[in-house]
């Protein structure tokens, strides 16, 4: 297992540095220059000057092992459109927030998609299984702009509950909207995965085996079955994760949260190509990390599976 | 039947054969349609498809005004008899709108299906039968793509793409701008949804085909001669057909998904063209004063995804009894 664990974190590090290079080459193929503004155009004196400045005038594999340098070194280089702030700074500002929001996002949907989802599996072909499934596809097949556009109309602007943008932190009822729009998604997922795998394990002959010897039903489904049932939920962390990054792109943006997301749609919008490269990283490696840490957790949990 | 006579007493009468009543033959896709009729939500999603799809058809004739005829003298209007959902900040009709939308929203639909069918299916066919280098290399190539948030991956190929086609240097990037433009950023979206929409399907037509190429029925057809191209387009793929119509079906929503949330960024379609993403950005500007601007676009986008999912849910029942979990 430590081997295991071992070789997958050597792997990162190509697997980062693939990433980089392609990105890095993508951002450079790019025709246009971050200084290309259509209202108020700069002079050609001025864009030289500012190519001199970011090193833009050196030939590009120069600027490509000069750029991996300072970032080996944690430097991920000047933002074209933020003077005062570097990436690196940028980005140690804002991901708190996104992880924050994130982290809530998925406590969220933990704590309403997997109890959804088993309810569903109880209660097979009843009422209940068929509402939660049709809330489980509104989750599933609508996106976070959507959700997060509807969750204001009804809370901000029908029902005058919450305010309509805006971020103080994520113990702030302005974190509220966020949560439920970027948490959504995932919980819809949870649940549909849970139902399923609920409703495999309760026609297993332990089960019956346990109904058999009088155990009561609630027990059973705590005990016997949860537990087995929940082994193979952990496998979609990953989809969930990026479920959740994607979410964040349009919800932080919507609403005004200052996080990762909203710096990443901002780089593309505004040509901010080193802030575009860093926060591609970032989410690199985020997905990596977690898909390990699945990886590692799921060995644990289900002692059948042997790492090798 | 006949009984030969060998000299043997017989040790009982010849049976008349049972009396069968005869069943009536039902093929595999009658079958399918009478379970798909059967299932309540998935009638509903068809029903709405197939209105979308008239609606999408029909626009101009059906629309009650052109959907960039400006009026000032009646901007932001509610809803009301002359405009069923109102109108826009420039005096636009949000249900002529919404209407000529729908087109955009199924043109990415058809292109997503094509992709699916022109790309992926060949690929999955390809890697799972030769496997070898030629598996290794597709199949890595999806796991990679696979890796990240597949909207990740169409941001940053459509910025690229953006910024290609808007220069449009030399013939063949001067024909693909121009094309671009003509269809009101499209192309575009197109080029970039096309790059991970094969994949899922790739992966489960390589399956599919890895499980099916060691059964007796291709055994068979080698026996007689057939070549790879026959027994992958007549063998392979017609018993790989019902999952690939699921995974196509469930494709479709997402694409529609993906290209209103590149329009809503101002990275997909361009203004005048109604993009329903572009309706729900225009929307949210104007929420607080005129809701029903964010609030139509974005129920009618929530009601076709969840259509087309209610389709993919009822087909994958329909067509394959024995994934149904219950």
């Amino acid at each position: 297992m430590t081997i295991y664990v071992f070789r997958r974190l050597l792997w990162m590090a190509p697997s980062l540095f693939i990433v980089f290079t392609l990105t890095f080459l993508v951002v450079h193929a790019t025709p246009g220059s971050p200084w290309d503004e259509r209202e108020k155009p700069l002079s050609e004196a001025v864009k030289a000057n500012l190519n001199k400045q970011y090193h833009l005038d050196d030939p590009l594999p120069k600027q490509y092992f000069d750029y991996l340098g300072n970032v080996l070194h944690g430097d991920l280089g000047p933002s074209y459109r933020s003077v005062e702030r570097s990436v690196s700074e940028i980005i140690a500002a804002t991901l708190p927030v996104s992880v924050q929001l994130g982290v809530a996002s998925l406590l969220f949907a933990i704590v309403v998609g997997v109890p959804l989802g088993a309810l569903a599996a109880v209660k097979h072909n009843t009422w209940i299984d068929y509402t939660a499934s049709l809330v489980t596809v509104t989750g599933i097949a609508t996106p976070a702009f959507v959700r997060v556009s509807l969750l204001i109309v009804v809370l901000s602007l029908g029902l005058a509950l919450l305010p309509t943008g805006g971020w103080e932190g994520i113990f702030d009822v302005r974190a509220i909207i966020p949560i439920l729009a970027i948490g959504s998604g995932p919980a819809a997922i949870l649940a549909r995965y849970t139902r399923s795998s609920l409703l495999e394990v309760l026609g297993q002959d332990y089960i019956r085996t346990a109904h058999a010897k009088g155990v009561r039903p609630n027990a059973i489904i705590a005990a016997h079955a949860m537990k087995n049932a929940l082994i193979p939920v952990v496998t979609v962390a990953g989809v969930t994760l990026g479920n959740v990054i994607t979410g964040a792109f349009f919800v932080e943006r919507i609403y005004g949260v200052p996080g990762i997301g909203r710096q990443f749609i901002d780089s593309v919008t505004g040509r901010d190509y080193t802030l575009l490269l860093g926060t591609v990283m970032v989410f690199a490696l985020l997905i990596m990390v977690v898909n390990l840490l699945t990886d590692i957790s799921y060995g644990y949990l289900d002692p059948r599976i042997r790492y090798r | 039947m006949t009984t030969v006579d060998r000299g043997f007493a017989p040790l009982a009468p010849p049976r008349a054969a049972p009396s069968v009543a005869p069943r009536r033959e039902r093929g595999l896709w009658r079958d399918a349609w009478y379970r798909l009729t059967r299932n309540r939500a998935a009638v509903v999603g068809l029903v709405f498809v197939v209105l979308l799809l008239l609606i999408a058809l029909f626009a101009s004739a059906l629309a009650p005004y052109s959907f960039d005829r400006q009026d000032l003298d009646s901007t932001d209007l509610a809803p009301s008899g002359a405009h069923l959902m109102g109108t826009d900040g420039l005096g636009r009709d949000l249900l002529s709108r919404m209407m000529y939308g729908s087109r955009i929203s199924l043109a990415v639909a058809l292109v997503d299906v094509a992709i699916v069918l022109l790309v992926g299916v060949p690929l999955g066919l390809i890697a799972g039968f030769f496997g070898r280098w030629i598996d290794t290399l597709i199949m890595r190539t999806v796991d990679i793509l696979l890796a990240f948030p597949s909207l990740l991956l169409v941001i940053v190929v459509i910025t690229y793409l953006r910024a290609v086609l808007d220069q449009g240097e030399g013939p063949l990037l001067g024909v693909l701008g121009s094309l671009d433009k003509a269809s009101g950023g499209l192309l575009g979206v197109f080029v970039a949804l096309g790059l991970v929409s094969w994949l899922t399907v790739a992966r489960l037509v390589r399956g599919q085909v890895l499980s099916l190429k060691e059964k007796e029925f291709v055994e068979a057809a080698r026996m007689v001669g057939a070549t790879n191209v026959r027994v992958m387009t007549r063998h392979l793929l017609p018993n790989s057909l019902a999952p690939i119509i699921v995974a196509a079906t469930f494709g479709i929503p997402l694409a529609i998904a993906a290209e209103a949330g590149l329009s809503f960024l101002g990275l997909g379609v361009r203004p005048p063209y109604p993009s329903w993403g572009i309706l729900i950005a225009e929307g949210l500007r104007n929420m607080r004063a005129f809701p029903h601007e964010l609030v139509f676009p974005a129920v009618i986008l929530a009601i076709t995804l969840i259509c087309f999912n209610f389709l993919g849910d009822g087909l994958r029942d329909a067509l394959d009894p024995k994934l149904r979990v219950d």
